[in-house]
């Protein structure tokens, strides 16, 4: 680099220090718009993600459905075997898989179920759930059960069940209650509430029951199978592809959460979308504001490049100069505007601590670097215009000769 | 013994515009310098002395003829090359003095070196102060244009005029903006310096008091040199 140029180009600068103030608090406000917008998208896609995924199995494994056996076929009549309704699908041979899917990459938790419709009924109250039986310690790795207790605790006894509670409401159940199980089975069992939850989602809350992983194999009658295997993977995102590798490895059907919720994918990437837009927007009204006041420092310094000019400046040098000025304004702009933007993300609670009313801000997300480095870029693109005008201008126009 | 001679200019014509509009400025001019000569070049306004200027300093080609100057035809030279020879070997002293304003005294004088070598030295923060001192402007090189007058403000552009020991100094109306007095303390400073650095000067001017003060009178009529 030209150190003449560079001694210039800070001279420019300096000599007009509330012009150039004013230029880099533009580039530092379009930085920090740039900045907010990351943050505040990218935070918005992290709490509606957490908030869909954070309750739910990122994959699920269960047996595939198998077509009917065909018994005949020939010219004119197809003789198919009737599918028996009364047998459900079920994982019989489960236990040696659980250490391959525990092992396969991105896999964090792993909850074999065993899952029933039921009724349960209190006095005249009735009401259908889905009742989910999990292994010891296993409560809380898909939804986070325990944590979501409001009345009780989360300890599950043989005869003991958790329920939600806008089911407990409906049907009007208190801890220690006892209400009567009746299963898709037949089977009919009373059970003691043990604990109310609030998981924050409607259907788990208004149809889930929890309970014991043996109760539950007695109660739908499945001695040795487990009825599904739930996966929690990280990152979630890349649960499709982490389901595809189950289905390979283990020969199951794998049903990834993406699956079931395209149009949360579709909402996140419109937003995404109008945040690349006003990013844009931001990056395009540095660049217009940096080339215009460069155009207006060229044009009043007319006078005096052209005098440099006649005096022997290349016109890479009078190039330089202008690029220099310009991308050092974009470069001060910017980190002035990334730290005015730290600190003013600094209050605010991370994504997973947001309360109704907050903003959902990461300021993980902000893209502080690439805001900086895009400015910086933008700065320079928008002087070289300016600066190869100035480099073109005439000596013996400028200077009047 | 005859002086080396710098500057060789033949048949040199310019003429601006096209067609019905096109102006002959220049016609035939047959000119040569020899080194350290002092000439004024004389003629009413339009008579064409800033341009035939500003081609010698080749800021301006010429529409026909030949340009010589050190044994370099500058007439075909690229514009790079022009630039370089201009920064090397000629000095411009203007009516208005053209300072940067950004830049101190000592720093206007060394503008054109820094501008040719990328950065400023020592080297040529000595001799810019030697400039300065023969100038007479020794307490002033940290002084910025707006803090200095009129007549120092145009002997800093002669000081800048000389940082590259110039064979050439090309000076357009060099105390047209000045009074009297002011007028004759450049000039003074004009001669010593010719005199003593042995640069050459062709000085334009419209005043014979400063035209009395060189040795050679070149007059300028209609686009035609009709003395020399």
């Amino acid at each position: 680099m030209n150190p003449y140029a560079v001694k210039l180009a800070m001279r420019h600068l300096l000599s007009h220090p509330g012009q150039t103030a004013l230029l880099m608090a533009g580039v530092a406000l379009g930085v920090s718009v740039f900045i907010f917008m990351s943050a505040l998208i990218g935070g918005l896609a992290t709490l509606l993600t957490l908030r869909t995924v954070g309750s739910i199995p990122h994959v699920v494994l269960e047996m595939p459905d198998r077509d009917p056996a065909t018994l005949y076929m020939g010219p004119g009549a197809q003789v198919v075997l009737q599918k028996d309704l009364s047998r459900r699908g079920q994982i019989t041979i489960w236990q040696p898989m659980i250490p391959i899917i525990e092992q396969s990459s991105g896999v964090i938790a792993v909850s074999p179920q065993i899952r029933g419709s039921a009724f349960v009924q209190r006095g005249q109250a009735v009401s259908p759930v889905g009742v989910i039986g999990t292994m010891p310690g296993k409560l809380s790795v898909i939804a986070e059960i325990d944590g979501a207790i409001v009345d009780g605790s989360s300890n599950l006894p043989a005869d003991g069940i958790l329920i939600g509670s806008v089911l407990a409401r409906d049907l009007g159940l208190r801890v220690g209650q006892v209400v009567q199980l009746t299963s898709d089975r037949g089977r009919s069992r009373s059970f003691r509430i043990g604990g109310i939850f609030t998981l924050g989602i409607a259907s788990a809350d208004r149809q889930s029951i929890y309970m014991n992983f043996a109760t539950a194999r007695a109660l739908f009658d499945l001695p040795t199978g487990i009825s599904r295997i739930e996966i929690k993977v990280q990152p979630a995102t890349d649960a499709a592809g982490i389901a595809e590798r189950l289905r390979l490895s283990t020969g199951l059907k794998a049903t990834a959460w993406t699956e079931d919720n395209q149009q949360l994918f579709e909402g996140l990437d419109a937003q995404a979308r109008t945040g690349t837009i006003i990013k844009a927007f931001s990056l395009v009204t540095i660049i217009v504001g940096i080339a215009s006041a460069m155009l207006l420092s060229i044009v009043r310094r007319q006078s005096e490049i052209g005098i440099m000019r006649a005096m022997g400046a290349s016109r890479g040098l009078v190039i330089s100069i202008y690029v220099l000025e310009g991308t050092l304004i974009g470069v001060v702009g910017a980190i002035t505007g990334a730290l005015a933007a730290w600190l003013a993300l600094l209050p605010l609670p991370p994504v997973s601590a947001v309360t109704r009313g907050d903003l959902p801000i990461d300021r993980q997300q902000g893209d502080f670097l690439l805001a900086i480095a895009l400015t910086t870029l933008a700065a320079t693109l928008a002087s070289i215009l300016p600066a190869r005008r100035a480099a073109r201008i005439d000596p013996v126009e400028a200077i009047g000769a | 013994m005859t002086k080396e001679q710098i500057l060789s200019v033949t048949g040199l014509i310019k003429d601006f515009g096209e067609g019905e509009t096109q102006t002959h400025v220049l016609k035939d001019i047959n000119l040569a310098m020899a080194a350290g000569e002092m000439a004024a070049l004389l003629g009413p306004s339009g008579s064409g002395k800033s341009t035939l200027l500003t081609i010698l300093g080749t800021l301006m080609r010429a529409t026909g003829g030949t340009h010589e100057m050190l044994g370099v035809d500058l007439m075909h030279a690229s514009e790079a090359q022009r630039t370089e020879f201009r920064s090397k070997n000629l000095g411009f002293v203007f009516q208005f003095h053209h300072l940067l304003p950004d830049l101190s005294a000592l720093e206007n004088v060394m503008m054109p070196a820094a501008c040719a070598a990328g950065r400023e030295t020592a080297t040529m923060r000595a001799r810019a102060s030697e400039l300065l001192d023969a100038v007479g402007l020794s307490d002033r090189r940290d002084f910025r244009p707006a803090a200095m007058s009129g007549g120092q403000r145009q002997r800093v552009a002669v000081a800048r005029a000389l940082i590259n020991n110039p064979v050439l100094v090309l000076a357009d109306e060099p105390t047209g903006n000045l009074d009297r007095e002011s007028a004759d303390h450049v000039m003074d400073l004009i001669h010593k310096i010719n005199q003593t650095m042995g640069s050459s000067f062709l000085i334009s001017t419209h005043d014979e008091h400063i035209a009395g003060r060189c040795q050679r009178r070149i007059e300028l009529l209609d686009g035609r040199i009709v003395r020399s």
